[in-house]
């Protein structure tokens, strides 16, 4: 497949997550809208590692070029692994609080 | 048509479907839901694209740990019941349209470059595979990867700090 195909879909998922970040109110699902933007970078990159891995293959087929890209991604998934955790420690400390997840009611800065 | 472009273009629609289903949804719970469908969607991808650690690593990670990690919560807060009160709608429309800009503006970008669209992907290859990966990883990324288990570590804490009850 070429590569642009990989690029409009990973834009795509990423847009759908920014609109529902800017339009829902509830705050479990703008993190879920998060993961989703993180995941749609995830799979830019690995597509973009092949890319490179293909044209580095056809002069030496024992390339290791694209490696450092999926090693990428690994990382990015441990780092989301942790954000989730204290994420959702935070969302239940609020929903303790105010007891809701609606984040209209976080404006206390504004008064 | 061959079978690689049939199962890129069904993945492809899965992951788009399952992304406007989880940000139009009403209910958390089933928002949860079509959330893990575009990750096994990913998944689906990742393996096209010959990385099958990552494709294992994502759904491990991912649609295992994580989104049960997001149920459990939801479950927790009793927030099953559509509570989410109605805000301006002209907010609303506004975040619809930011986000249709960015699409717009990216795609646009992106049709001004010819190179990207002569180079293919193939199938095959070994990077993705885990006896490189792991080589890879234990080798030139040791140091990232341990200091890793310290992130994990804070994070560990973090969550039992914030979560504790009372104070």
């Amino acid at each position: 497949m070429p590569i642009n195909y990989y690029i409009i879909l990973a834009v795509s998922l990423f847009s759908i997550g920014v609109a529902g970040v800017l339009t829902r109110r509830n705050a479990i699902i703008i993190f879920m809208c998060v993961e989703l933007m993180l995941n749609a970078v995830n799979l830019l990159l690995v597509a973009f590692s092949k890319m490179h891995y293909t044209a580095a293959a056809i002069q030496n087929p024992a390339s290791a070029v694209g490696t450092d890209g999926q090693l990428f991604v690994f990382f990015i998934m441990v780092v989301a692994a942790a954000e989730v955790s204290v994420g959702l420690a935070i969302i239940v400390m609020m929903y303790r609080n105010i007891h809701s997840v609606d984040v209209n009611f976080l404006n206390r800065l504004k008064h | 048509m061959n079978i690689t472009e049939i199962l890129f273009w069904f993945l492809s629609a899965l992951a788009l479907t399952g992304a406007l289903m989880m940000v139009t949804g009403k209910n958390p719970v089933y928002s949860v839901l079509w959330l893990i469908v575009v990750f096994f969607a990913i998944s689906g991808h990742y393996i096209l694209l010959n990385a099958q650690f990552l494709a294992i690593v994502n759904l491990i990670v991912y649609a295992g740990a994580i989104m049960v990690l997001f149920l459990f919560v939801i479950m927790l807060m009793n927030l099953n019941a559509d509570n989410e009160p109605q805000k301006n709608k002209w907010l609303k429309f506004a975040g619809l349209i930011a986000g249709g800009s960015l699409l717009l503006i990216l795609v646009g970008a992106l049709r001004q470059s010819d190179a990207l669209r002569t180079q293919a992907l193939q199938t095959g290859g070994e990077i993705g595979l885990i006896h490189h990966l792991g080589k890879v990883l234990f080798t030139d990324y040791v140091l990232p990867f341990e200091l890793t288990s310290i992130l994990f570590l804070s994070a560990i804490v973090g969550a039992v700090v914030i979560g504790k009850k009372g104070d």
